[in-house]
């Protein structure tokens, strides 16, 4: 259960990482058409509560048959988690000065090279923090992976959500036990994560630095 | 290759980038959608509409919608109510907003679930709270708090006071001082301030704190369950839903209580988004300054 927990929380913060940052940079850096729906598409999820959107999903996954399996679980916490580091990406990449990048064009670099080299090392903070949090947040999310988790792919959190549910089967020192290590898993990452965002960035975009861009 | 050397087509490649993401969010976030409604179009037996019926017309399932608004409304107001003069009084930027800020975060990233285990220990018939009483003969009958209505509302607030608390902060640090500066050499106090300077811009920003807290409490389930009593007075709207996918196996039906969930949801955020607009017309950034 502690092993799938990692397995998890570790593939979906990569996989989250992988398609956010980009679109997360083509949002924070291009204007085109289509792009508040665009927002919209990626704002839902985050707002849309996971019980209302968990239930057809699973429907789907089933079908798939992919439910119960760790691949199911994974697929459904990405659904919040890579919006969220969309969020949380995008005030970072605007902090960067566009002339950067400029200069990495005129001598010759694509947008793999000029991500690699330029953009990355100077969002590792960004990246860090957004990896955390997502790390956090995929730790805590109880509804999504509650409908979707079999028997031997359920998290920490779903196999408290047991414990507690089924009173008496366990001894409640075996439950508080799991519940502080949960505790301290959560707190010690949260902790660091917020060294390196504004805390109000959890559940909106701040704009605090108006006069960043000058 | 150097930038000159090519003709520069009119497509932006960096725009492929947002490609993966969106593609992603359409089928498994959209698609589930749209199949979850079509699905609950096709009941196992009936018509069409028939798990829209039985869901209407069957004794335990619609009363769910009243059982679910009484507590999200209430919690809701709680939340949205002591979060703005909390987070008016906390606008000033300082070392202590952010300890009070990160202190808050603590409870939404610990999630539902480990809030309902804590709950049960503290508020619990042989929890702390009740024994500490008991023991300095403050009150000695028995408290119930948890197992009932009072247990999954105290949660909702736990839960969304920090959300909404947060969400109202954002709005209000986004507010240029200045303008109540002015304000306050034209000699308005701090009360006419907060009334014609902050209030106003606020509107649009607590409307929406109001509609994303109201969603959130709404959609309660695992402390619906462990801190409620999930057979009568807090059998909410996804308990509903989560027995008609999981213990009949009825997807169909399922989806159709999902839906309805979601509707229900559409019309209180709208009529919030109504009433906003009837409140408070005109520009929001006028020239006060």
């Amino acid at each position: 259960m502690l092993w799938v927990t990692v397995e998890v929380v570790f593939a979906v913060v990569f996989l989250a990482l992988l398609i956010g940052v980009p679109a997360a940079y083509t949002l924070a850096r291009r204007e085109f058409p289509g792009k508040r729906l665009l927002m919209l598409l990626f704002l839902l999820p985050l707002m849309v509560p996971p019980i209302t959107y968990g239930i057809p999903l699973a429907t789907v996954l089933y079908k798939l048959q992919l439910a119960g399996t760790i691949n199911g679980v994974i697929l459904a916490n990405l659904i919040p988690a890579a919006p969220f580091v969309i969020l949380v990406m995008t005030p970072f990449i605007e902090q960067i000065d566009p002339n950067l990048e400029s200069a990495a064009r005129v001598f010759g670099a694509g947008t793999g090279r000029m991500f690699w080299h330029i953009l990355v090392p100077l969002l590792g903070p960004g990246i860090l923090a957004a990896s955390l949090l997502v790390l956090v947040r995929t730790i805590a999310l109880f509804e999504l992976t509650f409908l979707t988790a079999g028997p031997d792919s359920q998290t920490l959190v779903v196999a408290l959500y047991y414990a507690v549910f089924a009173a008496g089967v366990r001894a409640p020192q075996s439950v508080d036990a799991m519940a502080m290590v949960y505790m301290g898993v959560t707190l010690v990452w949260l902790l660091i994560a917020l060294r390196f965002v504004n805390p109000t960035q959890l559940v909106s975009r701040v704009k605090e630095h108006p006069q960043a861009a000058a | 290759m150097a930038v000159g050397a090519t003709t520069r087509p009119q497509f932006d490649s960096t725009l492929l980038l947002v490609v993966p993401a969106a593609a992603f969010m359409v089928l498994l976030f959209i698609y589930p959608f749209v199949y979850g409604l079509v699905l609950s179009f096709e009941p196992k037996e009936g018509g069409a509409l028939a798990n829209y019926k039985f869901f209407f017309t069957t004794d335990n399932e619609w009363p769910t919608i009243w059982t679910t608004l009484k507590l999200a409304l209430p919690a809701t107001l709680i939340n949205v109510g002591f979060a703005l003069p909390i987070a008016y009084k906390m606008r000033v930027k300082s070392p202590y907003q952010r300890w009070v800020t990160t202190i808050l975060v603590v409870p939404i990233t610990l999630g539902t679930v480990l809030i309902a285990e804590g709950m049960l220990t503290y508020f619990g018939p042989k929890g702390w709270l009740s024994q500490f009483l008991q023991f300095f003969h403050l009150y000695d009958g028995p408290i119930r708090l948890t197992h009932n209505y009072w247990g999954v509302l105290i949660s909702l607030v736990i839960s969304g006071f920090p959300f909404a608390f947060l969400l109202i902060l954002s709005y209000i640090t986004g507010i240029d001082p200045v303008l109540a500066r002015a304000a306050s050499t034209l000699g308005a106090g701090p009360k006419s301030q907060f009334r014609h300077i902050y209030l106003p811009l606020l509107a649009p920003g607590l409307a929406m704190c109001f509609c994303l807290s109201f969603v959130q409490a709404f959609s309660v389930f695992p402390s619906a369950i462990l801190l409620g009593s999930p057979a009568g007075p807090t059998r909410v709207i996804s308990i509903a839903a989560y027995e008609a996918a999981f213990e009949q196996y009825d997807y169909s039906l399922a989806s159709a209580i999902a839906m309805i969930m979601g509707f229900v949801q559409l019309v209180i955020v709208a009529a919030v988004l109504g009433l906003r607009n009837m409140f408070y017309r005109g520009p929001v950034t006028g020239g006060k300054g």
